[in-house]
């Protein structure tokens, strides 16, 4: 990677567009990618250290904080494992809560990838469209749980919030909105030329590949694999639920976006199911403060993939170990190989198409010559417009679309 | 009709005998196995290649006094997951990389020898992880007797 013709480019680890630190050395010749180094750890902040100094409860709200995004996925993940350890027998209603919780912020989170992805193809009325939606689902988050994210509604043996005949009826009334809007992004997602011909191709992983690098969450069933833990290994309530892996044999960044709207249909499916099953009787059962000695591996399907994480209890109040894997890093070596041979106009959206989130992981990007002294760095903003303007270069430009989409939308 | 987990685990058992009382099947889908560490690669191999766990989930660290313990999660396309278990001494916590069977396993064993010191034979040089470049060499902060670096 260290040939005379070829550039060396860092991207990160301070980066506008990704929102957390991460760095991407990228080896170009011309404008192919040839390789990239990845350096991860900028937002490491010692969680699994920390949680071994605090209590059983202490832990819920710290780990909740692992990630912004998916709190509630890390916070279930990790009171899973614990209540197998102490045998707690959680009720039904709290399970279903639960549930509903999880597909609610699956919810927000592929509408916010949405509006990422369309924004990092130049689309951006996809981005201001469905953020716009995005906020139907923010609402009811927070109208169920106090918060729009950092829910704190698990706690060990249940929930600490019930759920109101009302609210039922207020969630049920945004499912109906939020449907009619994703069925509208499934058109413009299969149906619009542009994006078709701007994400066919990019960042391809075959089945293969997606098996031999462990790839998982929609990266994963993009490429075919049929990976989901809510079906494979349920938990909460998914055992008794009726719903499709949505998987897609595209292998790519088109691919990736096709799995997310659709899984975003089987969401609303899988609430409405759980608001009619919701079952009776209390939310929660008292937790004892001494977890038993023993241990277990628990997961969770999150937004982006597989969560995983692994207590081992000592007999007191306070965790032996609690060790945390995002599926970020899980995707991690998938994306090294997405940009392989690509062009660097492309590693915005192959970057975004995983929906890194690299303070789970913890992650970064930057561009410099190796044999000069002066760095070339590229700004995210600049390496946004450059990609947007090569692609225009080569005719794939969503100016009139987005001029179109706003015509169509006008009241 | 045998279930999974059973069938799993007689697999095993007729593979390597010496497993037959480090098996315990812990709950449906789950199995924990533990192996010694010179015992490790063959029943690693066996678990990944024939047995089809194609999936590890990650590898997991322990300070358990005297020895190191690893756990590395592997679970199968039915969502049946394999907990096994090695010790490496601390004094010389050396295990054999596994990103010939899995090239994901390469972050989490950095992930090892960041946090609790393990040497990795065979894993590729690369940048570190988690852990700043500028950090000690023989500071590991998931191990016990760990409490912060001095002078910070």
């Amino acid at each position: 990677m260290h040939n005379s013709d070829e550039f060396r480019i860092p991207i990160g680890p301070q980066h506008p567009a990704l929102k957390e630190p991460e760095s991407f050395s990228v080896a170009l010749k011309g404008e192919k990618i040839m390789g990239v180094d990845i350096r991860l750890g900028y937002n490491h902040r010692g969680i699994e250290k920390a949680a071994e100094e605090r209590t059983y409860v202490q832990d819920i709200y710290l780990i909740e904080r692992v990630c912004g995004i998916c709190s509630h996925a890390h916070s279930t993940c990790f009171i899973q494992a614990v209540e197998e350890i102490a045998k707690l027998a959680v009720p039904k209603r709290a399970q279903y809560i639960r549930t509903l919780i999880a597909e609610l912020e699956r919810i927000h989170s592929h509408l916010l990838w949405l509006g990422v992805a369309g924004h990092e193809i130049g689309f951006d009325t996809l981005l201001m469209y469905s953020w716009r939606d995005r906020e139907v689902v923010m609402d009811i988050l927070a109208i169920l749980t106090g918060n729009r994210v950092n829910y704190g509604m698990n706690t060990i043996g249940g929930v600490r919030r019930d759920i109101s005949p009302d609210q039922v009826q207020q969630i049920l009334k945004a499912v109906d909105t939020l449907e009619e809007r994703t069925k509208y992004y499934i058109e413009v997602a299969t149906e619009e030329t542009t994006i078709i011909k701007r994400l066919s191709g990019v960042g391809v992983v075959s089945y293969d590949d997606a098996l031999r690098l462990d790839a998982v969450g929609p990266t994963a069933r993009a490429s075919g694999v049929r990976r989901d833990v809510r079906a494979d290994d349920p938990y909460a309530a998914y055992g008794e639920l009726d719903f499709n892996v949505i998987t897609d044999d595209h292998c790519d960044v088109y691919g990736r976006t096709v799995v997310r709207v659709k899984e975003l249909m089987e969401s609303y499916k899988i609430i409405r199911q759980v608001l009619k099953k919701l079952p009776d009787g209390p939310i929660s059962v008292r937790m004892p403060r001494i977890i038993p000695a023993g241990e277990a591996l628990s997961r969770y399907e999150a937004p982006r993939g597989e969560d995983v994480h692994y207590v081992q209890a000592n007999g007191t109040d306070k965790p032996a170990r609690v060790k945390i894997r995002a599926p970020t890093l899980a995707n991690v070596q998938v994306v090294k190989h997405m940009l392989k041979d690509r062009y660097l106009a492309d590693m915005p959206i192959v970057i975004a198409a995983i929906d890194p989130c690299f303070s789970c992981t913890d992650r970064l990007i930057a561009i410099k010559e190796p044999d000069s002294e002066s760095a070339n760095i590229f700004t995210w903003p600049a390496l946004h417009k450059y990609s947007i303007d090569w692609y225009k270069n080569k005719g794939i430009d969503f100016t009139q679309l987005n001029k179109k989409l706003e015509e169509r939308l006008k009241p | 009709m045998v279930n999974p987990e059973e069938k799993i685990k007689e697999e095993l058992i007729s593979k390597f005998s010496f497993l037959e009382s480090a098996i315990n099947i812990v709950r449906p889908k789950r199995i924990s196995i533990e192996v010694a560490l010179d015992k490790f690669m063959p029943v690693f191999s066996f678990i990944a290649r024939d047995l089809k766990f194609m999936h590890l989930c990650t590898i997991t660290g322990l300070d358990e006094g005297e020895n190191m313990g690893f756990i590395y999660h592997l679970a199968d396309e039915y969502g049946s997951v394999i907990n096994l278990k090695t010790f490496a001494p601390k004094n010389n916590p050396t295990i054999q990389t596994v990103t010939g069977y899995f090239a994901g396993a390469e972050i989490y064993e950095r992930e090892l020898v960041d946090l609790f010191g393990a040497k990795v034979e065979g894993l590729p040089e690369g940048n570190r992880y988690p852990l700043t470049d500028d950090w000690p060499k023989d500071q590991f902060p998931l191990r016990k007797d760990w409490k912060g670096l001095k002078n910070a």
